[in-house]
This record gives C-alpha cells, structure tokens and sequence, in this order.
C-alpha cells in the first residue's frame, strides 16, 4: 500500500510540473494576442485556463497522497508553512511554496473579473517565481528528481519557458506591434 | 482682455469690475429659486429661455438640471439603476447606489477650462465677471439640492475665483480646483474624473454623468458661462433672454476671435450674427480671408466667400461647424488652408489621452497623411485615405476627441476641395508653383 | 404574468476603449459582428460613421449571438466589454 502512495505521489509532482509548464507556455502566448494554427486566441485562453485547473487537481492529489504516505512524514502544517519538513525541509519547502503561490493565482484568476484587472495581473505575474520554485522542488526532492530522464524533461521544459519569456519581451511579441504607433497607458 | 460688444449684447461684462459690490450694484441681489410651492420654476425658465450649453456640445440647459434632479431624488431606491441598463456588473451599481442616500446627493461642477488653445472666454469671465458665474453655480446647487459645489478653472483664473469666493459668505463652500491645459481636460467625464481620481482624462461611461458621475453621484457639469447666463435669467427672465438673438438661437455669446486679426479678441454677440458683421469689429478685412475655422479645433471651415452665413447650428450645419465654445479663427489670404489644418492635426494628434487604440493610432495617421497633401505629395490617393481613416476612428473612442479631429479633417477636406486638386499637381491656390 | 406587451430590451455589447487593447479574442467569438482594424481593435461590422457613430461603441446583439457576447465578455483579457441595453 504505502509502495502505490508512494509512487502515485511521485507521479502526480511528474504531471503536475509538465501540465504547469504547459500552463505557462500558453499563458504566454495568449498574452502576445496570436492564435496557433487551428486554435483560436479565445481556445488558447480556454486551453490554457483548463491546463491549469488539471495542474491544479494533480498537486492537490500529489500532496493528498503524500500526506498519507509513512515515508514521506509530511504534517498538515507542512501543506501551509514552508521549511518544517522532517524530510528535505528545503526542497519540501520550496513545494510548500509553490502551493501557497499556486492557491493566490488561482483563485484570483477564478475571481477575475469581480477583483478587476489590476489586482489579477499582480498576482498572475507571480506565476514567474511559481514555476522556477516548483520545478527546484521536484529536482531537489523528487525521487526522480535527479534521474537522467527527469533532469531532460526538466532542461527541455526550461529552455522552452526561457524561449517563451525571451519572445515576451522582444519588441515584436504583440501582434500589430509594428503598425501601431502609440502604446497604451 | 478687453471684451467688445456688438450694439445692444452687453449683458454679461455690464459690472465693468470683478468685485461683489459692482456686480450687486449692476445685477441686484441672488434671487431666490426654492419656493416651496414651485420647486422647479427655473427649471421651466430656463426650457422657455432656449438655454444651450456653452461649452461646446449645445446640450438644453434645462434638460441636464431635470435630469440631474430626477436621479437625486431616487435616493436609495434602485429603480433608478433599472434604467441605467447594464445587465453585466449590475450588482455593483446596486450596491453602490444602496449604500445609503448621501451617495445619491447630487454634485454641481462649473466647468472652465477653455481646454481649446484658441478660447478666452472662459478665463477672460471668470477674471471680469466672476461673482454672475457664482451666482449661476449656487442656483443650480439650490435647485437640485447639491451637497458639493465646485469649480474647474485654468490656473490663470484660479486667484480671481479665489478672491470672488472670498468676497462674499455665500459662496465660501465652493471648491476651486485647478485644470491642466490640456485640450482634452475639460471634456465632462475628464472633469468627473480629476475630482474623483485626480486626472483630468477622459473616461469611460455607459451612463450619464447626469445619472452617475463623480464617485457614482449625478452630477451637473455646466460651461461656466452657462451659468453666468443661466444667472441672468433668473433675475430677468427667458422673455428678456430671447429678446436678444434669434428663435432658435436666443440671447448672446461669447465669441473669441483669433486668426489674422491681430490679437485675439473677445466678443458678446447676439446670437444668429453672421460670421462677417463678427469679423469686421475685429478688424475691418481689406481682402476675403481664405476661411474661418468655427466651433474651434474639432469645429470646420467656412470658406471666406461664405461669411454671410450666421452663427448658429443650421446655418453652420453644412459646413460641418457649430457654434460650439463659440472660438472663431481666421484665415488670411495669404495662407494656405492645407498647411493651417495639417498643423492643427497635428496638434490634436498631439492631444490625445492616449487611451483609445482608435485614437492613439489613428489621428497621427490622419495627421501625416493631411501632411503629405499639404506638402503637395503627388498621390491621389491622398484625400481618398484621408476619408477611410476619418470614418474609422470616428465613435471609436471614450470621449469625442477622435470624432472631433475626423470631424475637423473632412472639413479642411471640403473647404479646401479645389486647392486639394491643386496640391495633388504639385500647385497650391496660395503660394502658387 | 405581465399583460403589457413589454418588447425585450436590445442588448448591446459596450466597448471601453480606454482598455481595450485589441488582443482579437471578441473578434473571433463573434465574427458576425466584430471585424478588426488595421490595429487589431474591434471595428462594428454594423454602424458607421455615416450613420451613428454611438453603434460602434455600443454594438447591438441579434439574440442568436447572445451567449458568445456572454463569452467574449467573460473571457475578454482586458475586461473592457460590458454587457448592457437600451
């Protein structure tokens, strides 16, 4: 039993990071104002929305699982408040973070357009430290963290996420960028 | 500035002093508009006097103040938001309105911000003639029952309306707050917005301000020389406001005048008076002028074998102009028309809040394109491109900045027509070769 | 249960320019009505300035387009549609 917790645990971090990253990806491309071929910008948006929430579903199982777990020793209080792991209290800590950072995002995301746009870009630009935390958490604590084939998925995943950023502010990111002549305030 | 008169129009310059004692001895004491028994007898005044703003938009006095009054008195009541139509974001309205009746005391802003660079009036009244505006600003506070009363003036009227509201007891509750020159600062929800937010940019609004304004109130904002002339008739009535003037466009206004005539002008004129008898007390022309840009930047040309025509919304309607903030700019023979209005798109392109896609993009391309053609660019087509943009960018904006400057454009368009097909030879009407 | 023939309000999808940034997400949920500029805003297929010019701020819906207005006013990344009537 505690052998399928514990690999139920590692597997859901696994998918919970690539749909994250996913998350990202699109995050970024929809704020650039392109659809993709075949998929239109309100989709991207949509898509991008849905990633998330099943990212979302997937860290909720990862933690859920891992609470159970005996090897794992993990308290409600670690679920909150970082640093205080009996295991790794560093890497965990960092996956307490993440999750803290994760909650805000969200549920100003879900409350969009009752809080109004300033507030929600505020905290969605932390989605910026979310994801770099989350994925040192999964190298630092992961059983897998630094097996061969994780440590590709993770250097794919950054490159892509630094070429998505490194595109977001290059001055040609905003479609139309280059026929209009005043930016809004 | 002096202000001249033509025969028999001074009305609103006649204390001859900013003080209160000349404007009491001149105009007699404020009389009194909250009889219990006729609540809204200025009101009726003021739709027999024929009242428009003054301002620019020409909006019927009497109609914003009932307005205004209307949505006062719903108070808590939200029935008054069932008309305010938003379907989305309705409980946000709700709340606000419910939230007790003070949020639904009305708020009264006189409005003088001659944000047009060629306008005077505004300032030259408040500096000669301040306590009739005051006057005109405590009775539409009376009369809709405001809790707050302020004034928005330019910085170099600020120390007269200072002084005048220092002068008498009455007056001390009115708030003085200063607007910048910038030609989109004293658009009304601009105005509504640098009381609430401190920036006198345009805003957007679904509602009138008449209906949710400054901090969701309703809220009157009135030119302040509307309120110097709603003053007047509620001393002496609308019979003797309309004995000035013509049916449909009765008593006088302010007119600056600028342009090739010396220096700038300002005028009290009855109202319908033709553009020429108004150019002649200026200065006896020797030659036609080549045009006469009336109603101001986002006003339109008159070309200058056409002044016979009168300063009034049907006469000036073809033309594209209306009397507007009552601004009158005046082209010399000698000039160019192309040049004069490239530059002042231009400017206007200059002037925007920079808020509006539509605008941000569209009136600098507006702007280049009419400079080409003032240039004499060889590209027919020039005025053609010219038209699309204008139509593109017009009621795609929060205020009418983009509709005004398209407005302006396809007037320099049509009264400039033969020295367009001139210019696109390679020739210009004025300079020649 | 009302007896007055009370026709139903026109819907209108309200545009706020000061924070629309012509992202094209409205543009392609409603492509009968939306067409966009050589910018990117949303241009009124309807209405011009010819005829009146508040119709392209206030676009009139038909009622077989009111649930993808619901939908480009909820998923507008700029919030600057709104949806009203007259």
């Amino acid at each position: 039993m505690d052998a399928a917790l514990w690999a139920f645990g590692r597997g859901t971090g696994v998918v919970s990071l690539v749909a994250l990253t996913v998350t990202v990806l699109l995050g970024i491309l929809t704020r650039s104002g392109r659809p993709l071929p075949g998929l239109p910008r309100f989709s991207i948006t949509l898509v991008h929305r849905n990633v998330a929430l099943v990212a979302c579903a997937f860290v909720v199982l990862h933690v859920v699982l891992l609470f159970f777990d005996s090897f794992a020793q993990l308290t409600v209080l670690d679920f909150v408040v970082p640093f205080f792991g009996s295991f790794l209290p560093f890497w965990q800590g960092l996956g307490t973070v993440a999750v803290d950072l994760l909650i805000a995002i969200i549920v100003t995301a879900l409350l969009r357009n009752r809080l109004g746009l300033r507030t929600f870009r505020v905290v969605h630009w932390l989605t910026y430290a979310l994801w770099p935390i989350a994925l040192a958490h999964a190298i630092g604590n992961g059983t897998d963290g630094t097996s061969v084939w994780f440590l590709w998925l993770a250097g794919l995943s950054t490159l892509a996420v630094l070429a998505a950023v490194a595109w977001r502010v290059s001055a040609r990111f905003v479609e139309f960028r280059s026929v209009r002549t005043g930016q809004l305030s | 500035m002096t202000v001249a008169e033509l025969t028999g129009t001074a009305r609103l310059f006649r204390a001859g002093s900013p003080t209160f004692a000349a404007h009491h001895a001149v105009y007699g004491s404020l009389p009194s508009v909250t009889a219990p028994d006729a609540p809204d007898a200025l009101i009726d005044e003021l739709r027999r006097s024929g009242l428009e703003g003054r301002g620019g938009a020409g909006f019927p006095v009497w109609r914003k103040l009932a307005s205004v009054l209307a949505n006062s008195s719903v108070l808590a009541d939200s029935s008054g938001l069932a008309n305010s139509s938003v379907l989305a974001n309705s409980s946000a309205l709700a709340n606000s309105a419910g939230r007790g009746s003070s949020q639904r005391q009305p708020v009264v802003i006189g409005n003088g911000a001659d944000g047009e660079p060629l306008s005077h009036k505004d300032e030259t009244l408040l500096r000669q003639a301040p306590h009739l505006v005051l006057d005109g600003l405590l009775l539409c506070q009376a009369v809709v029952r405001a809790s707050d009363v302020s004034l928005y003036v330019g910085a170099a009227s600020a120390a007269a309306v200072r002084l005048a509201i220092a002068e008498r007891p009455d007056a001390l509750h009115v708030r003085v707050l200063i607007a910048p020159e910038d030609f989109v600062s004293g658009e009304a929800t601009a105005v509504a917005n640098a009381f609430e937010h401190g920036v006198s940019v345009p805003r957007d609004h679904i509602v009138h301000l008449s209906q949710s304004g400054v901090k969701k109130r309703p809220t009157l904002v009135q030119n302040v020389e509307t309120l110097a002339q709603l003053a007047l008739i509620a001393r002496f009535g609308a019979e003797w406001f309309r004995s000035v003037g013509t049916a449909s466009e009765p008593g006088t206004r302010l007119v600056t005048v600028s342009g090739d005539v010396g220096t700038p002008q300002l005028l009290e004129v009855a109202g319908g008076t033709s553009l020429r008898r108004i150019v002649d007390a200026c200065a006896p022309l020797d030659e036609m002028p080549r045009a006469v840009l009336v109603g101001g930047y986002h006003g339109g040309w008159v070309p200058g074998d056409r002044l016979d025509s009168a300063l009034s919304r049907e006469a000036l309607a073809p033309f594209g102009a209306a009397p507007g903030a009552g601004v009158i700019f005046v082209l010399g023979s000698g000039r160019c028309g192309l040049e004069s209005a490239g530059a002042i798109a231009d400017y206007l392109a200059s002037q925007s809040a920079r808020q509006c896609g539509p605008c941000i993009n569209g009136l600098p391309a507006m702007a280049s394109v009419l400079g080409s053609l003032a240039a004499r660019s060889r590209d027919p087509r020039l005025p053609g491109e010219l038209a699309r943009l204008a139509d593109l960018v017009t009621g795609r904006g929060s205020c009418s900045h983009p509709d005004g400057t398209a407005r302006f454009v396809l007037s320099s368009l049509r009264a400039f027509e033969t020295d367009v097909r001139a210019h696109l030879t390679g020739r210009c009407e004025v300079h020649g070769a | 249960m009302t007896n007055s023939p009370q026709p139903e309000p026109a819907a209108l999808l309200h545009i706020d320019w000061t924070r629309c940034d012509g992202r094209g997400l409205c543009t392609e949920l409603l492509p009968e009505l939306l067409a966009r500029d050589e910018w990117g805003y949303p241009l009124a297929r309807t209405g011009s300035a010819a005829g009146s010019a508040a119709e392209r701020s206030d676009i009139a819906i038909p009622p077989a387009l009111r649930g993808a207005a619901a939908d480009a006013v909820a998923l507008c990344p700029r919030q600057a549609l709104k949806l009203t009537s007259r």
